[in-house]
């Protein structure tokens, strides 16, 4: 095998690892929910969900292992990489702060993943991957559904509830130019018709967006210049605490299993 | 043991091959083990019990959901149970067609109305629209004067209902 097939590799693994390690980052802050839910029926909601990523997680990097064929499992991809190793975009690590934040950036998540597992799983040339996809698709409908609702609630609710989510937009929106920049490993990927290219997703976001905003009378602020570094490893200050939970039990007891 | 042993990895096409109609009738009887009133088969979890190249039984299974916590739970409930009919097998996880609730065969949706939970109305689809809600029937009363109570109920496959008709609560086998 030539150097350029072993970095067409390297790239796809690093394609698949990008979208791993937001499902992976986002089911974490979900699972921190477990036992703040403002109310049971949330508690389950948000643990269930942060299962649906986990699971996606899982299967996207059990496939890059595979891909890379080195023997890296779906653990040494989620517990032993170091901070700048995780290529998660920005969106997905911020702090949970109160229900309306984590609403809206499962929103504003949700609204990009479902259309793009839609597309993944209809075009991509890698058979694995429509798979995954097939199946994430339905899971984010509901988690679209599920938080659209919430934030057309909050948002056109009570005076608190629509300043907590207000604040949430004009926290959270500077975030979301991110979902649709292609890092170089994903121009590959989106060349090699493994993926496809995040910025023809653009449309559909807004409009979802758009839609839910309107029943929820909240404005999209103007954001000249949006927040990025995930895709290159650089995280905010929120992801090294993240991570030293997420990797805690592996870290102190290298390779122990359930 | 004087039963044919396939040679190409395909079960005889002349000779019924008895082990594996048998791996079939025990894998498809193996309940769920969140939803025990159903088996695998019912629920269309069990894909395919077939022979590989080598003749060994290979059972394939999917799972629900990405994150289904049952999924380990059920391949090696499905193994125990070959393996205490005698018959060794591997067990495959494979992912696509994708489920959806449409794979619950009539009888599994029947099972699951007896047992007191309302089987999935219609079929999959990309169902968008906001604060949209089926029509859930009660499985104890019929009625279907019902409202949802949460979207995630006892599992991550079901949702929680009322039925305002005979006020009990019941769990919703959701349409994905």
């Amino acid at each position: 095998m030539g150097a350029a097939a072993a970095s067409a590799e390297a790239t796809t693994v690093a394609a698949i690892v990008e979208i791993a390690d937001d499902c992976l980052i986002l089911g974490h802050r979900l699972s921190e929910w477990c036992g703040h839910a403002p109310i049971l029926e949330e508690e389950l909601a948000l643990a269930n969900m942060g299962l649906d990523l986990l699971g996606q997680a899982r299967a996207l990097y059990a496939h890059a292992g595979e891909i890379e064929g080195k023997g890296r499992s779906e653990d040494d991809f989620a517990f032993l990489r170091r901070e700048r190793e995780y290529r998660n975009c920005l969106l997905v690590e911020r702090e949970n702060r109160d229900f309306a934040h984590t609403m809206l950036r499962q929103l504003y998540f949700a609204a990009f993943m479902q259309p793009f597992w839609r597309t993944v799983a209809a075009t991509s040339s890698d058979e694995t991957l429509r798979g995954i996809a097939a199946k994430a698709e339905k899971e984010m409908a509901y988690h679209l559904r599920h938080a659209g609702e919430w934030v057309i609630r909050m948002g056109d609710g009570t005076e608190e509830s629509a300043r907590r989510m207000a604040d949430a937009v004009i926290e959270l929106h500077r975030y979301t130019g991110e979902l649709f920049m292609a890092s170089p490993a994903r121009a590959d990927a989106v060349a090699a018709k493994l993926l496809p290219d995040p910025g023809s997703l653009r449309a559909e976001w807004d409009e979802t967006i758009a839609t839910v905003f309107a029943a929820a009378k909240l404005t999209a602020p103007e954001i000249r210049v949006m927040q990025k570094g995930g895709r290159d490893g650089i995280h905010g200050e929120d992801m090294g605490h993240l991570l030293a939970e997420l990797q805690f039990m592996q870290r102190a007891y290298p390779g122990q299993t359930w | 043991m004087s039963a044919p042993a396939p040679t190409s990895g395909k079960p005889s096409g002349t000779v019924a091959d008895f082990e594996l109609a048998r791996a079939l009738e025990v894998a498809s009887a193996v309940p769920d083990p969140e939803v025990p009133c159903v088996t695998v088969a019912d629920l269309g979890i069990l894909r395919s019990v077939s022979r590989d190249e080598t003749g060994r039984i290979v059972v394939r299974l999917t799972p629900t959901y990405s994150g289904c916590p049952a999924v380990i739970a059920i391949e090696m409930a499905v193994e125990t149970a070959l393996l205490s009919a005698g018959i060794d097998s591997t067990i495959e996880r494979v992912i696509s067609p994708p489920w959806t609730t449409d794979w619950i065969t009539d009888e599994g949706r029947e099972k699951l109305r007896a047992y007191g939970i309302a089987p999935p109305v219609g079929s999959s689809g990309g169902r968008r629209a906001f604060f949209a809600e089926d029509t859930v029937a009660c499985p104890r009363c019929g009625s279907t004067d019902t409202a949802k109570v949460s979207e995630f109920g006892s599992t991550a496959c079901k949702a929680h209902y009322r039925c305002n008709a005979c006020a009990e609560p019941f769990d919703y086998f959701k349409c994905i």
